[in-house]
């Protein structure tokens, strides 16, 4: 008998907390309902005669990925913690760092699920016209989920086992997003605002470049987030 | 783990690095204030620049040494990197605070305006963001060789993200004054304001490698108090 | 033969405090060792230890002859403890299921179906672990940790929780397993189920085996006299 390797394992593990998720669909429904509910604030927080939706539009959108991104991270190891279960992920013979690529692979599912549902509602009810600007719109999307779960998992991990882990973990981890949340709306206003996708290629490159330094940097890491 | 070696003695001397600072930041300060002339369209205004510029580039020496301490930690594990990391990270908060209060008392006379979205003030700013959570989350960790190693992690991270956030703030915008001292070719400043400013630069290394010798050593006294406490 | 559980001089410390003071054991196949001691004493950090879940400060722990933590070594071991370790919103069927794939077997579902027969709750297998009763979460925890026929069996206080039907059965369960070759570590307060199984006992406190014989032939009232003079 051969143990999966990292690939194999952490596809088990993303599988399982999947499953877990949709039986219990408790963090996803959340997530879902606060992105909506944030979008339909954030319209009134604006005077709509002065600035129009579609200006307000990449603003809400991002911020409102960030906060319902840090909810269903803060549940990744919230089900490992609860009886014990991260020893006997431990203990398997898998290597440590498949911990850490499975949960981030399931948080990136539960991200652009929340994505998939969010991203329609603004334009729905911002009535913003996206026109051929979708599937770039959709690129740079999945760019910044990468991005953000790649140190959203880290973080999470970290501060599962602290004190005030809940308070900790926006903390921590939002002046990461930055580069994240900067390049990504600029990108979509920039699409939205019916321009070609060329005029957007130096914030993309940002996102691109911290996609790759972050997801290999925070997976490197990741062991020594593991109490030994 | 423990390295009693390393234990202060019982009776506090001053610090003869600490003096040395105070001496140097008094002789820069004096040179600044009477002995250089003021600048011709920023006025008397600009002798901040010899508190703001010295403040920025210890803020980023210090988190380099707190990035690079806790690096070597992960390997090493030796407790004195983590204290170095620690009291590095704190000096660090102290001096980048120092950068975001003189930056805004600068700005008002010389822009207009107390706050600017400038790229290099915005890095500064998250600069403090990260660090405050480095010490946050130092905080609320009880074990030490567990506050070691996430302090380690985040450390590094923090270090990888600058770059990310200049980039990201610099492309947003920027309205700072491009370099004045650091040009190929050569400082566009009068040689006399030049020699100041270097002074300045020097004796704030120097009041930094102090306040972190006085901190590392309360550090090891904490330490040395907690293992008395446990009887190891 | 190699000896499939092996403590060299085991120490591990906790921010100054010796948790474990220089532990040593060897166990060959088909014997097993109960660990008793007050709470503190070090019992759980021993086994930790032995199950690669902890890193040694010195010495090296040691699973049928290879060193911890490399998964090689680790493929040998099945963890029980008090604590479930499974994940409640998923069935039985669904926590043995993942930790079989895990450990790559072959044939993952006829390993589970095989592991929940023997633990009688194959007709409770598709209920999710939250609706089931703490006895019988106990035993698909059992299941889950034996799944991949592990030969070496640590186990933290296993009997928290189990009703006398429960704890009777795990008993039985653990008494197989060591008869068909396993070797097994049962940290425990019970000292009634813990000789009851094992070929030797060890008492520790502050870190160290302060008593280690054979149990054979050992009566537990008067062990229990001696326990209580070295211990209280």
């Amino acid at each position: 008998m051969s143990a999966p390797g990292l690939l194999g394992s952490a596809w088990l593990i993303a599988r399982k907390d999947l499953a877990i998720e949709f039986r219990t669909r408790s963090a996803l429904l959340s997530a879902l309902v606060l992105s909506l509910l944030a979008i339909v604030i954030f319209y009134f927080a604006w005077d709509s005669t002065a600035v129009g939706a579609g200006d307000l539009a990449p603003g809400v959108l991002w911020v409102t990925f960030t906060f319902s991104g840090l909810l269903g991270l803060h549940r990744s190891f919230g089900v490992e913690a609860q009886d014990g279960a991260m020893d006997a992920l431990l203990i398997a013979p898998v290597p440590r760092q498949a911990i850490f690529v499975g949960k981030a692979l399931a948080n990136l599912a539960f991200v652009l699920g929340v994505q998939a549902v969010a991203l329609p509602a603004m334009v729905l009810f911002y009535d913003v016209g996206v026109g051929a600007a979708w599937p770039a719109l959709i690129g740079v999307m999945i760019l910044a989920a990468i991005g953000l779960v790649a140190v959203g998992t880290l973080f999470a991990g970290l501060t599962a086992n602290t004190r005030l882990a809940e308070l900790l973990l926006p903390v921590l981890a939002l002046p990461f997003f930055v580069p994240i949340v900067m390049p990504a709306a600029q990108a979509t206003a920039k699409l939205l605002a019916g321009r070609p996708l060329a005029e957007s290629f130096a914030w993309l490159r940002i996102l691109l470049a911290f996609d790759l330094v972050f997801a290999y940097a925070c997976m490197l890491v990741f062991p020594a987030t593991l109490d030994d | 783990m423990t390295d009693v070696s390393s234990t202060p003695p019982a009776t506090r001397r001053v610090d003869p690095v600490a003096l040395l600072a105070f001496a140097v930041v008094a002789l820069a300060y004096g040179r600044a204030i009477w002995f250089t002339p003021p600048e011709a369209t920023q006025g008397f205004a600009q002798k901040i620049l010899y508190v703001h510029a010295p403040a920025a580039w210890v803020a980023f020496l210090a988190f380099g040494v707190t990035a690079l301490a806790g690096a070597f930690w992960l390997f090493l594990k030796d407790q004195r990197l983590d204290r170095l990391a620690e009291s590095s990270a704190e000096v660090g908060v102290i001096f980048t605070t120092a950068v975001l209060v003189t930056g805004p008392l600068w700005g008002k006379p010389v822009w207009g305006t107390w706050w600017t979205w400038d790229a290099r003030l915005t890095l500064t700013l998250f600069l403090w963001f990260i660090y405050v959570g480095y010490l946050v989350l130092r905080g609320v960790i009880p074990g030490r060789e567990q506050r070691a190693r996430y302090a380690a992690v985040v450390g590094i991270l923090g270090a990888l993200l600058i770059p990310f956030i200049h980039l990201s703030v610099y492309l947003f915008r920027t309205l700072h004054p491009l370099p004045v001292v650091a040009r190929p070719e050569g400082p566009a400043m009068p040689t006399v304001m030049v020699k100041t400013f270097f002074l300045a630069f020097f004796a704030f290394t120097l009041l930094y490698v102090a306040f972190v010798r006085a901190r590392m050593a309360l550090a090891t006294e904490r330490d040395a108090l907690d293992d008395a406490a446990v009887g190891g | 033969m190699t000896p499939r559980v092996e403590a060299h001089d085991l120490v591990r410390v906790f921010g100054g405090r010796r948790a474990v003071d220089g532990v040593r054991c060897s166990l060959r196949a088909g014997e097993c060792l109960a660990l008793f001691g007050p709470n503190g004493a070090g019992k759980t950090t021993t086994l930790r230890l032995l199950a690669g879940l902890l890193s040694p400060t010195s010495g090296e722990a040691r699973v049928a002859g290879v060193r911890l933590p490399s998964p090689e070594a680790r493929h040998h071991i099945g963890l029980i403890s008090h604590r479930s370790m499974l994940y409640e919103a998923l069935t039985a069927r669904e926590n043995v299921g993942f930790s079989a794939r895990l450990y790559g077997l072959a044939d993952p579902e006829g390993a589970t179906d095989r592991a929940l027969r023997a633990l009688r709750i194959a007709d409770r297998a598709d209920v999710p672990v939250r609706q089931l009763s703490r006895g019988m979460q106990q035993r698909v925890a059992i299941a889950r940790a034996i799944v991949h026929g592990p030969d070496v069996l640590l186990a933290d206080e296993p009997y928290t929780g189990l009703d006398e039907q429960g704890a009777t059965a795990l008993t039985a369960l653990l008494r197989e397993r060591r008869e068909a070759g396993a070797a097994i570590v049962v940290v425990t307060h019970h000292l009634h189920e813990g000789l009851a199984l094992a070929t030797h006992a060890a008492i520790m406190q502050g870190g160290r085996v302060v008593r280690h014989e054979s149990a054979h032939g050992l009566d537990p009232l008067a062990y229990a006299d001696t326990y209580r003079a070295l211990v209280a």
